[in-house]
């Protein structure tokens, strides 16, 4: 990855951080309702963890953005339940559907998509000022 | 050129440091979900005091050299929180956008005072 020199390099890994953790929520909200025969194959919600990475390797500037360090699943069961009809039914007429909290998903978006917006006001606040930095002295 | 660059020093220091801090904001900004993270600023009038300060070594011709005594990073200090967050991220979107505006305007005044001082100079020159 490339160095941390200025502001754009600060946002749009930001940005794409957010973007991985907005593609997650979409992820776990395709699957939400999904069911699968066992609780080993169904699905489980994932969620990106974040890492803070410095300009310098002493981080005395104070400078850094943040990327996504790893991509972890929920270590949460899946919801048994009992529909013998059902075609995936297990032999023991159980399904199993996926852990995933649509509550939880959507607050989670709703923060992931608020905080890429704060990278992109930044953005857009700055390269006023450079502009006008810029224009300096005309 | 040394009353000149005299002239605009002061501001021309600000702005550098105006801008420095845009940076470390928006870094705060950037990483205001990463667990762990420490939120950081920088005291702006102790660090433009390092700036202009010219030190023990004093200047008495104006062909010495002015020493610079600042540390050279200006010294990124950590923030202290209102409320306490869970993954241990200090910080606190509303603190950070705030200053963040606060410091684009201080940039902008700054930058405003800089444009006056250059327009006084041309009008000076051209003796109009």
């Amino acid at each position: 990855m490339s160095d941390i020199k200025n502001i754009f390099d600060i946002a749009s890994r930001g940005m794409s951080a957010q973007m991985v953790r907005l593609n997650t929520v979409a992820s776990n909200l395709a699957n939400a309702r999904s069911v699968a025969s066992s609780d080993a194959e169904a699905y489980k919600a994932v969620k990106a963890v974040f890492k803070t990475v410095y300009a310098d390797d002493v981080q005395k500037t104070g400078i850094s953005s943040v990327d996504v360090d790893e991509i972890i699943e929920v270590d949460r069961p899946a919801e048994k339940s009992y529909q013998p009809g059902h075609p995936k039914a297990d032999k023991d007429g159980f399904i199993y559907t996926a852990a995933v909290n649509v509550d939880e998903e959507l607050v989670e978006m709703l923060e992931a998509s608020r905080q890429y917006e704060n990278n992109v006001e930044m953005v857009t606040t700055l390269r006023g000022l450079m502009m006008r930095t810029i224009n300096m002295g005309k | 050129m040394k009353s000149i660059e005299n002239h605009i020093q002061a501001h021309a220091d600000a702005l550098n440091l105006r801008a420095k801090r845009n940076e470390i904001l928006a870094s705060n900004i950037a990483n205001s979900a990463t667990p762990n993270f420490k939120a950081r600023d920088i005291d702006f009038s102790k660090a433009l005091q390092a700036r202009m300060d010219v030190g023990p070594v004093s200047v008495s011709n104006d062909r010495h050299f002015k020493v610079y005594t600042g540390t050279g990073d200006e010294g990124a200090q950590f923030r202290q929180s209102v409320n306490a967050s869970q993954d241990g991220n200090t910080v606190e979107l509303h603190v950070e956008q705030m200053q963040f505006s606060e410091n684009v305007m201080r940039y902008q005044t700054s930058l405003e005072f800089l444009n006056r001082k250059f327009s006084g100079l041309m009008s000076a020159i051209k003796g109009e």
